[in-house]
């Protein structure tokens, strides 16, 4: 499949937006943030801010943008739909929670709830995103069970990277966030690492026989195909990575997105007492590492997906 | 609305492909843009119309294979492919506006442009590639099954059928109601063994492909060498007249040819 720029960006960056909103609200509604109001501005424009851009540039792709209230209608059967809906209904207790937090300095009791209900909204979007994928049964590497867990853990793990920086920044340190994140990052390797195994050990239901019917006389290869020239289809399902690339963009997914933030927060964890300065340089370090490797993961997710309608262009699967 | 309708309808039109007849002249596709861009989803909008890296809208793409190994032993099988109109089409369930929508009445899946907002999740969700993106109109088209054309009352009775079944030369398409036990495609259907793409994908595609005949099969013996054909039937006489035959006709082709 080939991958878009702009929904790569709106899928790494508004999951790790909604990880980091979600967290904010769990944390905040528990009494372990203390509401001062820059925490509060700077977390939340963070958060809501990734979110939004993210939205945002997930329309740069559509034909007639102008026309995005029309995809909230369809919620009935669309996964599209309602990741629009529930994207746009988790700004109502998101926005609440942080009118309180910036402007009244509370973020706990009424407004913790608040919190509590942005949190579980920002997962139930980030599980609609995912499903939009997971529910596309021509392409085998998204219909699978793991790309729900995969995009999930991913969010609440970017988002966790981004927490420990912030909190940091703002003198906020504490061992619990360090060891959430480390504890999220070792989940989320291995759904990723599962979700690899799976999709490299699974086979296409079809190929060219099957699908054309035409098995019955024998092995059946493509003569010609309908043009000359490559058409929307082979532009949009067509794009094929080399398989060595992949493996070489595992590796990088391995080191980036998993490997170089997880030694950090283990170096976090050993050396006990760092001032709040240190704690937050290696937490940017780990920021900017993750935020290569998450880019990289789903460009990749999009990059080794193959389409059933590539069969009849003679593809093989 | 995107969710399909709760009870299917009284008619399944669709089409029925024969394999066996098709000889692969893209007439259907040529008549199929020539109707459809002025039709219901028109234009069909070209980019580079007239020079390299040309592309553009078309609901129905001929491919070409070949079945059963290369040369004498391989059946050459052209291979039209267009919207299938499924049953249960998850081009429509996954569209969040409303723009794709599966007609009760008849089965019909069309794309109302008006709501499209040009995602392209369909053509995602179509395991077929039977979506066509219209770049310049930013907006997702495919096969109408002519529907400006199989219920138009100022045509002949004889026309009402889909631009690439009237125009096929060679008979090889054929459109009816698949509902119907006793239409012409349900009973060709039943009788050459007519069969679904992809079944395995539960789409339940309801136009259908007809299989290539197995006796149609080039001989597997021997290959036919053409000059001793003309040798057996006596047309090319012995060498020696033969060698005096092709003096005298380049003689005559000089000369005409001066």
């Amino acid at each position: 499949m080939h991958p878009a720029f702009s929904v790569i960006f709106f899928t790494t960056a508004s999951g790790a937006g909604y990880g980091l909103l979600a967290l904010l609200g769990i944390f905040a509604a528990a009494g372990l943030l203390p509401a001062s109001t820059w925490l509060g501005f700077f977390g939340l424009a963070i958060a809501l801010g990734l979110i939004g851009s993210g939205l945002l540039s997930s329309m740069l792709h559509l034909g007639h943008p102008e026309r995005f209230l029309k995809a909230l209608t369809q919620w009935r059967s669309s996964w599209l739909a309602r990741e629009g809906v529930i994207a746009i209904a988790t700004f109502v207790p998101a926005g609440l929670f942080a009118i309180g937090w910036v402007f009244l300095n509370r973020n706990s009791g009424a407004f913790g709830w608040l919190g509590v209900a942005a949190a579980a909204m920002a997962a139930l979007t980030v599980f609609c995103t995912s499903m939009i994928y997971a529910s596309l049964k021509p392409i085998r590497q998204w219909h699978n069970g793991l790309v729900p867990f995969s995009y999930l853990a991913l969010a609440a793990y970017t988002g966790a990277l981004l927490f420990l920086a912030i909190t940091s920044l703002f003198g906020v340190v504490s061992i619990v966030y360090v060891v959430l994140a480390l504890l999220l990052g070792i989940m989320a390797w291995i759904v990723k690492a599962a979700y690899w195994r799976s999709i490299d050990r699974s086979r296409a239901q079809s190929n060219l026989g099957t699908a054309t019917g035409l098995g019955r006389f024998g092995e059946v290869r493509l003569l010609e195909q309908p043009h000359t020239e490559a058409n929307f289809i082979m532009r949009e399902m067509g794009f094929q990575i080399a398989r060595k690339h992949a493996a070489k963009l595992r590796m990088i997914v391995h080191a980036a997105l998993f490997g170089a933030p997880l030694v950090l927060l283990v170096i976090l964890l050993v050396a006990g007492q760092l001032p709040a300065a240190a704690v937050a340089g290696l937490a940017l370090l780990a920021v900017i590492a993750g935020a290569v490797g998450v880019v990289t993961e789903r460009w990749l997710f999009f990059a080794e997906a193959t389409h059933a309608s590539m069969i009849y262009y003679g593809r093989e699967m | 609305m995107t969710s399909l309708p709760a009870e299917a309808g009284k008619k399944k039109l669709g089409l029925l492909i024969d394999l066996d007849t098709c000889v692969g002249c893209h007439a259907c596709a040529t008549n199929c843009k020539e109707w459809n861009t002025s039709g219901h989803s028109g234009p069909l909008t070209d980019i580079n119309a007239y020079q390299a890296e040309q592309r553009g809208v078309w609901f129905n793409r001929i491919f070409t294979y070949e079945a059963g190994g290369c040369g004498p032993d391989g059946k050459t099988v052209h291979f039209p492919k267009n919207c299938l109109h499924c049953e249960f089409p998850e081009c429509v369930t996954v569209c969040p506006t409303g723009a794709s929508y599966k007609r009760a009445e008849d089965g019909i899946v069309l794309v109302d442009a008006e709501k499209c907002i040009g995602c392209k999740l369909c053509s995602w969700a179509c395991p077929y590639g039977a979506r066509e993106y219209d770049e310049i109109e930013g907006v997702m088209k495919k096969c109408t099954l002519c529907i400006d054309k199989i219920y138009n009352e100022n045509l002949a009775v004889e026309e009402r059928v889909p631009a690439c079944v009237s125009t096929c030369p060679s008979n090889a398409r054929h459109f009816g109601d698949f509902a119907d036990p006793e239409s012409n495609v349900s009973k060709l259907s039943r009788e050459r063994g007519g069969f679904q793409l992809m079944p395995e994908t539960g789409y339940q595609p309801v136009s259908r492909y007809l299989p290539p005949r197995e006796e149609n099969r080039v001989s597997k013996t021997e290959p036919v060498s053409l000059a001793r054909l003309t040798e057996a039937s006596g047309a090319g006489g012995k060498g020696g007249k033969k060698a005096q035959a092709g003096k005298f006709l380049n003689w005559v082709d000089s000369v005409l040819s001066r």
